[in-house]
């Protein structure tokens, strides 16, 4: 199916900047706590868990399995699947899968990350492998 | 330290409207306001504190000047659908510290006029809303991980909408007064799956509201008694998407609370109101509530278990959010108006539970499969 769909682009702030500049280059960023080593998702920069302020960038492998997921069949801008990632570094993200039959997904399946264009820095999905 | 049994709801009113495109939003606040003082036996220059949520245009300052209330407390924790079982503990906390003596909460709008406006934002804003959360979507998430994880079926998510469209039948102001099967259920159409149309709430006009107030005043005043014994309030979120797991709701902790503080078990309850914005919200927060256990949900709702004078634990005798109303898409109000008719003996003669003495009304706020607050109160016949 051909993605028309238009994504805002992120507003971004200081304590993000360094994930959406990696984005551009297409490398999919976690945060990870260098006090109690868990990492975490959507980054912030004092560690949710232990609140430890020694929190690093790391890149993700952008592979991981499908959460869960629901199909939405009625909206404006045409049919798309929300779920959440469970990435192979631990943390699970929400994001939407693309460029595949959403009729076919399944909970345990392996997926990647994509990158989609918007105006300003792309915004990561993930679709089957 | 407690609020067992020290704040009475003396007053209760449901809007009757469904839809209402020629009032103002804030006037639906003053209606509500106006029909629970009413049913209280007070008047307007006896309400000393005020609650409030989103729904209330503006917020406290307009709301308060245009009621024109005289409060010496006030509170305006905004919590999606719950917020008014949040208002309802801490109206009791306020009046058993002595800030107030009669509390006023209501909660009224109109999305079936027209859209409500966006939910405000967090810091989570650039990393989720490009990917389209909506309500159906993030409680059709929940269901779709409960059925991979308990086998939970869509046969059994329908037998709460059949449960809640059995007790409507008799609610001459619910949208949807038709009985339906679990066929029906499952031969309307998927709108997010695996959350057919029916196991939606319907989108309605109205309001609510409640006074809540000490125990000497509620017994100078003519209605039946009913009072808070215990109250509980959650939240819960992805939480740096550590370990997530969307088949359990912060119901897991506000319900403990309350039980624990009302001194009573699931057990014990002859009535649950319990908020229904979608089948699997229920079932959810049964297994949460400890109503059975995590992953039997699906059993213990099927067969007509949740049906007044068929099952047992009579849940939404006024058919609920799914056949009744849900006004400003937010179920909270109604639950505890529900609860407390059951108590008082005042719902309808078709549905009335029997020498109902203790019931429970609990519900959740925000997105069951993203981000959202609990809460749970527990009411007695005093």
């Amino acid at each position: 199916m051909a993605e028309a769909k238009k994504y805002p682009a992120p507003q971004g702030n200081p304590e993000t900047a360094p994930f959406w500049e990696a984005a551009k280059a297409g490398k999919f960023l976690i945060k990870r706590c260098t006090a109690c080593g868990e990492p975490h998702y959507f980054p912030r920069s004092i560690c949710p868990f232990c609140f430890s302020d020694k929190t690093v960038w790391e890149e993700s492998s952008g592979e991981g399995e499908i959460y869960t997921f629901s199909l939405m069949r009625k909206s404006p801008t045409g049919p798309y699947a929300i779920g959440y990632v469970t990435l192979k570094e631990g943390p699970s993200v929400q994001t939407n899968f693309v460029d595949c039959e959403l009729e076919k997904l399944k909970i345990g399946q392996k997926v990647k990350v994509v990158f989609k264009p918007t105006d300003g820095a792309p915004l990561p999905f993930f679709t089957p492998v | 330290m407690t609020i067992k049994g020290k704040a009475y709801i003396a007053g209760i009113y449901e809007h009757p409207t469904r839809h209402a495109p020629d009032k103002s939003t804030a006037q639906l606040h003053a209606e509500v306001a106006k029909g629970a003082i009413e049913d209280a036996g007070l008047t307007k220059a006896d309400i000393d504190g005020y609650f409030c949520a989103g729904d209330a245009p503006g917020g406290l300052w307009p709301m308060v000047d245009y009621l024109g209330l005289r409060v010496r407390h006030m509170d305006s924790t905004e919590t999606g659908g719950c917020s008014y079982l949040i208002h309802l503990g801490h109206a009791a906390e306020a009046i058993a510290a002595g800030k107030c003596s009669i509390a006023l909460i209501t909660l009224a709008g109109k999305p079936r006029t027209g859209a409500m406006p966006p939910r405000a934002q967090g810091a989570e804003a650039d990393f989720e809303s490009a990917y389209g959360a909506t309500t159906h979507n993030a409680y059709g998430m929940c269901a779709m991980r409960h059925m991979h994880d308990y086998g939970t079926t869509s046969e059994q998510l329908a037998w709460i909408k059949v449960a809640a469209s059995h007790h409507a039948q008799w609610n001459p102001h619910a949208m949807l007064k038709d009985v339906v099967t679990v066929e029906d259920v499952l031969n309307s159409p998927l709108i997010s799956d695996p959350l057919h149309r029916m196991d939606c709430c319907v989108v309605s006009d109205g309001g609510g509201a409640l006074i809540v107030t000490t125990p000497e005043i509620a017994k100078s005043l003519k209605k039946p008694l009913v009072r808070l014994i215990g109250h509980g309030e959650a939240m819960k979120g992805p939480r740096g998407g550590k370990d997530l797991d969307l088949t359990y709701s912060a119901g897991v902790w506000s319900g403990p609370r309350a039980f624990e503080e009302a001194g009573v078990t699931p057990k014990d309850i002859k009535y649950a109101s319990i908020y229904d914005s979608f089948t699997i919200t229920v079932l959810m927060q049964l297994e949460d509530l400890g109503f059975c256990k995590k992953g039997e949900g699906g059993k213990f709702v099927s067969d007509g278990n949740l049906i007044s004078g068929v099952g047992k634990l009579p849940f939404n005798t006024d058919g609920g959010g799914l056949c009744s109303n849900h006004p400003v898409n937010r179920g909270g109000m109604t639950k505890i108006i529900e609860a407390v008719r059951q108590l008082r003996g005042e719902a309808h003669p078709k549905v009335q539970v029997p020498n109902c003495d203790l019931a429970i009304a609990h519900g959740t706020g925000g997105l069951l499969g993203v981000r959202h607050a609990a809460s749970t109160c527990i009411l007695e016949r005093a």
